[in-house]
Order: structure tokens, then C-alpha cells, then sequence
């Protein structure tokens, strides 16, 4: 079994802390996503747990064992890269032996484990060729290829897609998830792409400035967010912030208001919340309909729309001076200019207080 | 836009600066062919001298100088060979190790090192020929290969242009192969080197040139036949009273054919490198 933890793990070149104690418990066989924006330390994180860069203080253990020390080849991982690393002078065949033939293991096994491998990624007509003479996606089987037949207890994958054209980049995603289902072996996979995180993981991690803002499965970061960030990074289209002020509270509800938008009553911790305080409300696109009766409502002029066919895309001006997107039913009668009124689903709302962490229950 | 008078104009030139790079090969190989030395001095005179008619051609100059005993033109060709050979190809592995040890890996003075080396690119051999000559001579190694060997392996112009070939090679390769568990050396053995075919022709090239040709050093370092190389033998030929030119042709082109022979070989490496098609999609 090879659960994967991380403790308090940091990384600064130089005085840059880059990584800022990081705290991970992975399971044996979960896929993990590890996401958030450019430069948030995704990969660094990665090449850590890889052993390609020194940990500067922290502990990681793969299987029970702390690994900080180690060379890679010692920690049962392997790793797929964004650039796929191909040795361009080697044939398929001897890229993906490389490992094996670098741990000096008798030629057949070899020859057994690569034909394995190339059967499971369909490359068994390439074998012969030079990367040189690949689609892009093929290249990246070969990579994959070349982790594989390591059979590693941890796979690392650094944005294995982002080479790739739209349409291959579903299939092989796919490929990716099945590779998963049947080696059953812990995966990394780091991704700027929330929809390669919400397809594919079990559990991921957002990262953001070298911390873990929120860690859990998939639909939980969609469903509870724990802050502003998470919130507007998982989902798309993006969760909508509206600026509200809290008109009364209770212990467990919180009613709020705004310019243009009918009070509103919202199950969230009230305790410490003054009236009168300033909060964000988050709601997501598709959970805002039009309203056509009394409901509480906030107003607005549509200044784009959008027919998909069974939903409509608008984007609406409210009063107070803000844009809220909504996916709204595709038989609406709405057109550009018109005034209308939203309806929020309360049971939908998320508040925010003023440190962005999310005043749920 | 060139135009046509331009363009003729250009033409013009380089047809006239190839001439003046060929004339003197035509000279060597036509007079080394013409069997008649009387034939030879009139022809030297005109323009024939660039020339030689095909029914003319024998091969009587190059027996003369393969027959020559006070100048055993193949002893002094091994000579050169053995020299030559060594220096480039224990030359290409020292460089490139060099060089590969400052492209990857990190240490304090590295950039002071790599500034040295191309600041040394620039000091000419003779500035340094009086004391390497004295060191020689200290060790008592006048007069043998290995004077004309070990001061020549390490090249700075070697290493500068193996440091910048590596340089731009990804260093994802090195990570992959390192995650793979190979060790830097395996990783310069398999991955590196064979990526920069290339470079090694080039630097073959160079540094094969460069000694094959030597004559100063050769001159103050050896004093018989022993371990004289070709070059220093083919001045003193030369200067063997009476001139027989069509033996020292002959001479001469014996003299070039190995450098062109290895020019040959290698050049193909030069056409293209294979590296980026593994990078990317
Ligand atoms: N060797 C290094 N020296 C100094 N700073 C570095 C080094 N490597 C990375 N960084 C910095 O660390 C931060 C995180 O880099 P990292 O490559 O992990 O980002 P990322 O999340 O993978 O981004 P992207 O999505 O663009 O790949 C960046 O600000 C980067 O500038
Ligand atoms: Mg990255």
C-alpha cells in the first residue's frame, strides 16, 4: 500500500518561500488533482514529491517511508512531463525500456513489459518509429508508456494535456481515467484546466500561492466551497460576487440586501456577523432563474445573451451596478434590453465575510 | 530587389574568390600527376600549370615519394595519425565532460569558470610555446607523441561549443532519464552525447585541422624522424635542395588526402540535428 503524505512540506529558492507548508493525505489508488493558477506552485509540488527538487523543510512519505532524501528511482514513482521528454535519438520501443534497462533487467522481461505497455496504449504499430515520426498524441502515449512499465505505486503526471488539440485532449482524458481504473495505482496529476480536475479526480487539491486553499472531492468544492477563491476557481461558467450587506441576523440565517436586490434569507453563520456588515454573496450561474412572481428578485437590464438551445446564456446589469451571468432555461422569453428580475436559490447562496472564507454552517 | 545586373555582379565575385581558393589545389593536384619535371617548369610559366591533360596522368611522382628513404613520408603520416587521432578522440570526451559539467550542474565560480575558458579561447598557442616547451623538456618528453598529445586535449573552443550545444538541449531529458535512475553519467553517455553527433563532427573537424597542420610546436618539441609528424617533414622536403616539383606535390597531396577523407566522413553529421522532435506535439 503506498499512501502518499505530505507534512508541512516548504520550498523557497533563495528567500522566496514558494511552497508555504503544505499538508496532504493521500490514499493508496486515489486520483488526486492538484489545480489553481499559473505560477501557484503546482509543479514545484510535483517535482518535490518526484524528488526532482530538495524539500526545504517538511516531510513526505510514500508507503511509510520518508522519502526527503531519496533519489526518484527510490521512491516507486515515476513521472509524465509536459514535455513528454522523449529522447529524440531512441525508438518508441527504446524510450519506454529506458527505465528497465537502466535497473539492468534481462532483455525479455523487457521485451514482455514493453509489449504489455504498448498493447494497453495501443502502440504496438509504433514501436520501431522515432518520436520524430509521432502525432503529438502519440508522443504522449510513449510517455506514458515509459511510466508505466516502471509499475510505480505513484504516477505524477505535470499537465499531460496541455500539448494537445481540444478534441484529443477529451479522448486521452479518458484514457487517462480508464489507465487509472485498471493499473490502480496512485496518480498526481497537476492541471490549470478545473474541468481536467472536476473529470478526472477523486479528490483535489486547490492550490493558490504555495497553500492548499481547500482539499476534497470534486463536487464539495463545487457544492462547499470554504472560500472565495475555491469558489470562483471550481465551476464553469464562473460563480457569480455580488457585494451585499447584511440587513438582520440570527444565529443560523443571515438576510441580506443590496441595491436592486429584494431582501434575501440565507441559511449561514450569523453569530459574529453585525447588521449592516459588509459580505459577498456567491451564486452560480446555474442555479439563478427568472423570476415571474413575488419571489425576492434583483433587477437588471440583459446586455448579452446567448442561445446554447436548451439553456440561454445572459448576462444582466443589475441596479446596483454589477454584472451577473445566469444559465437560464432555453424557453425563456428574454431578449437584449429587456429589464428583468433573477431569483436567486437560496439554498444555493454562499456568503463570504470580509477574509473570503466562506460563512457556512 | 536584386536585379539582374546585381545578381551577375555577385556572380562575378564568388566565382572569383572560388578561384582564388581552387587555383592553388589545381596547381597541387595537376603538377603532382605530370610525370615530365621539364614539363612541369615550362607549364609553371603559363596557365597550364592548372591543368593537366588526362592522357598525361601518371602516377611516377607519388612512387618517387613513397620510395624516398631519407623522407619515409608514411612513417611521418602515422606520426601525424597517431597524434591526430588521439588528440580528437580523447579531446571529445574530456571536452564534453567539461562541458557537460558546466551546462548541468550547479556550483559556486561556475559562470567565473566558463568566462575563463572563453577568455583562453583567444590566447594563441605561440604565447605559451617557450614555457610548455621548457615544462617538456623539464619531464624529459621532447621528442615523443605525448608532447605533441596532452597539452592538446583540453580545447577551450571544444568545450565552448559543447557548452553551448548542451546548453540548449531541455533538461527535461535529464530529468526524465534521472527519474528513470539513471546517473549523470549514464545520462551524458546515452542521452546527451548521442544527441550532439553534430557537435562531436565539428569539433573533430577543428580540432583535427588544427593539429594535422601544426608546425610550430612539432618544430621546437621533436628533433629526429621518430615522432615528427607529417607537416614538419613536408617543410623540410620543401626546403631539400634541388626542387623536384612534382614530387613535392605529390607530397602534398598525400599530406591532404587524410584531412579530406575525415572532412568527408563527418560532414554528413553536420547536415541536422534530430533534437526537439521529442519535445512538444
Ligand atoms: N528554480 C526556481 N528558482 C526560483 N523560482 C522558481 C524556480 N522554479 C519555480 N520558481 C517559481 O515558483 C513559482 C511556482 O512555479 P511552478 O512552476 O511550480 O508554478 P505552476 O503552478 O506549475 O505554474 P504553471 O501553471 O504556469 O506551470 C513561480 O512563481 C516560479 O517563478
Ligand atoms: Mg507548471
Amino acid at each position: 500500500m503506498a499512501d502518499l503524505h505530505l507534512t508541512q512540506v516548504r520550498k523557497c529558492f533563495g528567500n522566496v518561500d514558494i511552497i508555504k507548508g503544505i499538508d496532504l493525505a493521500i490514499r493508496h489508488g486515489e486520483f488526486i488533482v492538484f489545480v489553481g493558477p499559473s505560477g501557484c506552485g503546482k509543479s514545484t509540488l510535483l517535482r518535490m514529491i518526484a524528488g526532482l527538487e530538495e524539500i526545504s523543510s517538511g516531510e513526505i512519505t510514500i508507503g511509510g517511508r520518508v522519502v526527503n532524501d531519496l533519489p526518484p528511482k527510490e521512491r516507486s514513482i515515476a513521472m509524465v512531463f509536459q514535455s513528454y521528454a522523449l529522447f529524440p535519438h531512441m525508438t518508441v520501443r527504446d524510450n519506454i525500456a529506458f527505465g528497465l534497462t537502466i535497473a539492468g533487467e534481462p532483455r525479455k522481461e523487457i521485451d514482455a513489459k514493453v509489449a504489455d505497455a504498448a498493447r494497453i496504449l495501443k502502440l504496438d504499430a509504433l514501436l520501431d518509429r522515432k518520436p520524430s515520426q509521432l502525432s503529438g498524441g502519440q508522443r504522449q502515449r510513449v510517455a506514458i508508456g515509459r511510466a508505466i512499465v516502471r509499475n510505480p505505486d505513484v504516477f505524477l503526471f505535470d499537465e499531460p494535456l496541455s500539448n494537445l488539440d481540444a478534441a484529443l485532449r477529451v479522448n486521452t482524458r479518458a484514457e487517462i481515467a480508464k489507465l487509472h481504473r485498471d493499473l490502480g495505482a496512485t496518480m498526481i496529476y497537476v492541471t490549470h484546466d478545473q474541468v481536467e480536475a472536476m473529470t478526472l479526480a477523486d479528490r483535489i487539491a486547490v492550490l493558490d500561492g504555495g497553500v492548499v486553499r481547500q482539499f476534497g472531492a470534486p463536487m464539495d468544492l463545487y457544492r462547499y466551497p470554504d472560500n472565495l477563491f475555491v469558489a470562483g476557481f471550481i465551476g464553469s461558467p464562473k460563480m457569480n460576487f455580488i457585494p451585499v450587506k447584511a440587513l438582520s441576523v440570527s444565529a443560523d440565517t443571515i438576510t441580506l440586501n443590496a441595491e436592486g436586490l429584494d431582501a434575501l434569507t440565507v441559511a449561514a453563520k450569523g453569530a459574529e456577523i453585525l447588521p449592516g456588515t459588509a459580505l459577498t454573496l456567491g451564486i452560480r450561474p446555474e442555479h439563478i432563474t427568472i423570476s415571474h412572481g413575488a419571489t425576492p428578485r434583483h433587477q437588471g437590464s440583459v446586455v448579452l445573451l446567448e442561445r446554447l438551445g436548451h439553456q440561454i446564456f445572459i448576462e444582466v446589469a443589475t441596479l446596483g451596478g454589477h454584472s451577473v451571468t445566469a444559465l437560464i432555461d432555453g424557453e425563456e422569453e428574454v431578449e437584449l434590453g429587456h429589464t428583468v428580475g433573477l431569483t436567486y436559490d437560496a439554498s444555493k447562496c454562499h456568503l463570504f465575510d470580509k477574509n473570503a472564507d466562506s460563512l457556512r454552517l | 530587389m536584386t536585379t539582374k545586373s546585381e545578381r551577375l555582379l555577385l556572380l562575378i565575385v564568388a566565382l572569383v574568390v572560388v578561384a582564388f581558393v581552387l587555383a592553388p589545389l589545381f596547381l597541387m593536384f595537376a603538377t603532382a600527376l605530370k610525370p615530365d619535371e621539364n614539363q612541369i617548369l615550362r607549364d609553371l610559366g603559363n596557365a597550364h600549370a592548372f591543368w593537366i591533360n588526362p592522357s598525361d596522368i601518371s602516377f611516377k611522382n607519388f612512387e618517387a615519394v613513397l620510395a624516398n628513404k631519407t623522407f619515409p613520408i608514411l612513417r611521418y603520416m602515422l606520426n601525424s595519425g597517431i597524434i591526430v587521432v588521439s588528440i580528437v578522440t580523447i579531446g571529445i570526451f574530456v571536452n564534453s565532460l567539461a562541458a557537460f559539467a558546466l551546462a548541468r550542474m550547479q556550483f559556486t565560480g561556475r559562470n567565473l569558470v566558463i568566462a575563463f575558458i572563453v577568455a583562453l579561447i583567444i590566447i594563441p598557442m605561440e604565447s605559451v610555446a617557450i614555457p610548455l616547451l621548457l615544462m617538456m623538456s623539464a619531464i624529459g618528453w621532447v621528442d615523443t607523441y605525448k608532447a605533441q598529445i596532452i597539452p592538446f586535449i583540453a580545447h577551450p573552443f571544444s568545450i565552448f561549443l559543447f557548452y553551448q550545444f548542451f546548453a540548449a538541449i531541455p533538461k527535461d531529458l535529464d530529468e526524465a532519464a534521472y527519474v528513470a535512475g539513471a546517473s549523470k553519467l549514464r545520462t551524458y553517455w546515452t542521452i546527451i552525447m548521442p544527441l550532439s553527433l553534430p557537435t562531436i563532427a565539428t569539433v573533430a573537424i577543428l580540432q583535427s585541422l588544427e593539429y594535422w597542420n601544426a608546425y610550430l610546436w612539432p618544430l621546437m618539441v621533436t628533433r629526429g624522424s621518430d615522432a615528427r609528424p607529417v607537416s614538419l617533414a613536408l617543410a623540410q622536403f620543401f626546403s631539400t635542395p634541388p626542387p623536384v616539383w612534382g614530387n613535392l606535390m605529390a607530397f602534398s597531396v598525400l599530406m591532404s588526402l587524410p584531412i579530406l577523407i575525415v572532412y568527408f566522413a563527418f560532414q554528413r553529421w553536420f547536415i541536422q540535428s534530430t533534437i526537439g522532435s521529442g519535445i512538444k506535439g
